[in-house]
């Protein structure tokens, strides 16, 4: 019992994370109908972001929950301006052509923002400093959880509720349920769309940000194609809920964490090896895309940001 | 037509420049000239610690060796490349070394997954291969030009099996393994073989792969069988946080490893969860045997930090294969193999290095326990049939590698001594007097 609970939180803290980065896909997929597959990638600058402002602003010596959160903030505000700038200089201007069009530069995006980062800083993989003592507390019997573990519960939760807040109770949330139901009938009501688009990719990219700084306190080895195999179980995950989304994007991001724990923590029982937890996600993927193609909570006619 | 023939003329007299070339360059075999010598190695991929910790040590070799003459009166010079850890990459350097810089011998790679994608190449080139630190069977294996200077898995999984059962008093362990790396795999069919013969259980065996960023799912099915121990022969990088992980969950049972921990960034991403877990390893920093503190010191002074194994087995490899090309006479590819293979007693800094049949070094091997971001000395297993040197109690550790209490203590008996023929082979265990913590 112990042992199924113990697989439940590792599989939920996974899968917290992978919602986390799913929120970006989902609100940008609302907005623009694009996917925009450097958002994995978003997740790597965030982790290395705030790996390099730890040790600038020598909070690499010992753990400092101000550390912790002026590195969390730091990494965020510079990964929405990162996003920013990939959606003004590479999406804005071919954004009135064909949907491939934009698919493929994403793609493009994606490679480059890699190969920038192998290039400069290596392909070698990095140790995060600790930012956070670590310690792990008892629930019942052999079930532990472990601050890292807390804190990233604790900050996606609270990250979650704040879009809730940011996407139904202001202006600017408004603004952008407006322009996901239809971009031209939204500028013509006055909406200036450049500028929701600009903000939903600033959003996006401070949520995966805040993954990556959360991933490196609970898994310190971080490295510049970390963002590949994890951006892309985002992505399922946020057409497992239904992409466009955005509860849809949480619960496909946590299915997906508990699904991969429980094929490591069970599969051999049944005869399934534990190098089968990627191919899991995609299989789930192919089956929802044949039995449910909207996802989970996806439906044709409900708002999407 | 006429233009057809004339560019295939054009690229007749090409390759035949170049065919010509292949023997005449500066590397080529013969007894003249600067002896060029190919390093391959992962320089900036996953297990770059590595890479760039063999390169230093094969590179202060060939300083040393050139600062006092040279080979028979011929300057080294060592090329390097960098294959990422990657095995593709690793034969594509190699095939680079051998038929474009035309160097005489190779020396590389560290992880065994790139080694056999590479040796492959050096044989059919007939270019003779030392790999300082591949510790997986298959390697020697593919032929006669590849050879090695360490011990092999069978051996140093055995190692651990027998501490573990011998000295920790382990019943249960369970296995975590790098499923797709042969050197992990290798170890742990030894270590299981070895620790299920001495009377020890398997509980659990569980894998990962390299680059996974989750091990709790299968500490959490490890933890929930209770063992004693639990065996994780991989590389720094993911052990470092499997260690971590390990912790979190609050596992008690003490990891055990191989030389794959041995890096810096092993503390990095460990840190204090690494705490009290033991790795078996080629030798000790802390053995106060001149050689080793010599090589050491000048290590230190030359790289600014302290050589790990790799290093030193870097700088054996290049050591063993000039003390080859020496007694061979020529840099032929040929003569040197058989040179090499003919290895006995050399002294090397991480022990005496003698090359059996199948071109594996007979040594023994030493336990490190984990503790505050050091290693520290437990004991050295020797392999069946190599006995410890005799040691005063005035000098506490001796390893074989002290040439001057062990001078010829172990030549005829390592001769006998062969731990890698059989699959499961046993291992005479020697605890040193005191142990220099």
């Amino acid at each position: 019992m112990d042992t199924f609970v113990q697989q439940l939180i590792n599989g939920l803290t996974i899968g917290a994370i992978y919602a986390l980065i799913a929120l970006g896909y989902t609100m940008v997929y609302g907005i623009l109908r694009l996917i925009n597959f450097a958002h994995g990638d978003i997740y790597m600058v965030g982790a290395f972001v705030g790996y390099f402002l730890a040790f600038q602003l020598g909070f690499a010596t010992g753990p400092s929950l101000v550390g912790l959160t002026v590195v969390l903030i730091g990494s965020m505000i510079a990964a929405a301006l990162v996003g920013m700038a990939i959606e003004r200089f590479a999406y804005r201007p071919i954004r009135k052509y064909a949907r491939m069009t934009t698919l493929i530069t994403a793609i493009g995006v994606s490679l480059l923002i890699e190969n920038l980062f192998v290039a400069r800083l290596g392909a070698a993989p990095r140790a995060f400093p600790q930012l956070l003592r670590e310690q792990s507390y008892t629930l019942f019997g052999n079930a532990a959880i472990s601050k890292s573990q807390i804190l990233i519960f604790a900050v996606s939760i609270a990250l979650m509720i704040l879009l809730q807040w940011v996407i139904f109770k202001t202006k600017v949330g408004t603004a952008m349920r407006a322009v996901s139901f239809n971009l031209n009938s939204a500028k013509l009501m006055g909406i200036n769309t450049d500028f929701i688009i600009s903000f939903t990719f600033a959003l996006g990219s401070a949520l995966a940000a805040a993954g990556g700084v959360l991933t490196a306190q609970y898994n310190p080895q971080i490295d510049p194609l970390m963002g590949i195999i994890t951006g892309l179980k985002a992505f399922v995950a946020a057409v497992l809920g239904g992409i466009g989304n955005v509860p849809g994007a949480v619960l496909g991001g946590l299915l997906i964490g508990i699904a991969e724990t429980f094929v490591v923590g069970y599969g051999q029982n049944v005869g399934v090896p534990t190098t089968f937890r990627d191919a899991v996600a995609f299989a789930i993927l192919i089956l929802v895309l044949l039995f449910r193609p909207t996802g989970l909570l996806g439906s044709t006619v409900q708002e999407k940001v | 037509m006429k233009r057809t023939l004339l560019s295939l003329g054009l690229i007749a007299s090409l390759l035949f420049v170049f065919a010509c070339e292949r023997k005449g360059g500066p590397g080529a075999g013969g007894n003249s000239g600067t002896i060029v010598i190919g390093y391959y190695g992962d320089l900036t991929g996953r297990t770059s610690n590595f890479g760039q910790s063999t390169k230093n040590g094969v590179e202060m070799a060939a300083d040393e060796i050139n600062k006092a003459g040279g080979i028979n009166g011929r300057q080294v010079t060592i090329l390097s490349e960098d294959d990422e850890g990657r095995p593709e990459k690793a034969a594509t350097v190699v095939t680079k070394l051998i038929d474009q810089d035309r160097v005489v011998a190779l020396l590389g790679e560290v992880a065994s997954g790139n080694t056999l994608a590479a040796a492959p190449k050096a044989q059919a080139a007939k270019v003779p291969m030392i790999s300082p630190s591949s510790t997986n069977p298959a390697v020697t294996q593919v032929g006669d030009y590849i050879s090695r200077v360490c011990f092999i898995d069978p051996f140093q999984g055995a190692v651990m099996a027998k501490f573990a059962v011998n000295t920790l008093k382990a019943k249960k362990a369970a296995i975590m393994l790098d499923f797709n790396s042969p050197y992990s795999r290798g170890l742990t069919e030894f270590f299981e073989a070895s620790f299920t013969k001495l009377g020890g259980q398997i509980v659990n065996k569980q894998s990962y792969t390299q680059g996974d960023r989750d091990y709790k799912g299968q500490l959490t099915a490890i933890r929930s069988t209770n063992p004693d121990v639990i065996y994780v022969p991989g590389y720094y990088g993911e052990v470092g946080v499997i260690a971590k992980q390990a912790k979190q969950l609050d596992i008690k049972a003490p990891l055990l490893g191989g030389d794959g921990w041995d890096s810096t960034q092993l503390w990095e991403l460990g840190g204090d969860a690494l705490n009290g877990d033991y790795i078996s390893n080629h030798y000790s920093v802390d053995d106060p045997s001149p050689a080793i503190q010599k090589f050491v010191a000048a290590y230190k002074a030359r790289n600014g930090n302290v050589p790990d194994a790799l290093a030193a087995l870097g700088y054996d490899a290049m050591m063993v294969l000039a003390d080859s090309i020496k007694r061979a006479g020529t840099t032929e590819g040929p003569q040197l193999k058989d040179a090499i293979a003919a290895t006995k007693n050399f002294i090397g800094v991480t022990g005496t290095i003698s090359l059996d049949a199948e071109r594996n070094a007979v040594k023994p091997a030493v336990v490190l326990k984990l503790q505050d971001k050091k290693y520290i000395y437990v004991e050295t297993i020797y392999p069946e049939g190599m006995s410890a040197p005799v040691t005063s109690p005035a000098a506490p550790v001796t390893s074989s590698t002290e040439p001057t209490t062990a001078p010829a203590a172990s030549p005829a008996k390592a001769d006998t001594a062969a731990p890698v023929k059989a699959a499961s082979p046993a291992v005479g265990t020697k605890k040193p007097a005191a142990s220099p913590q």
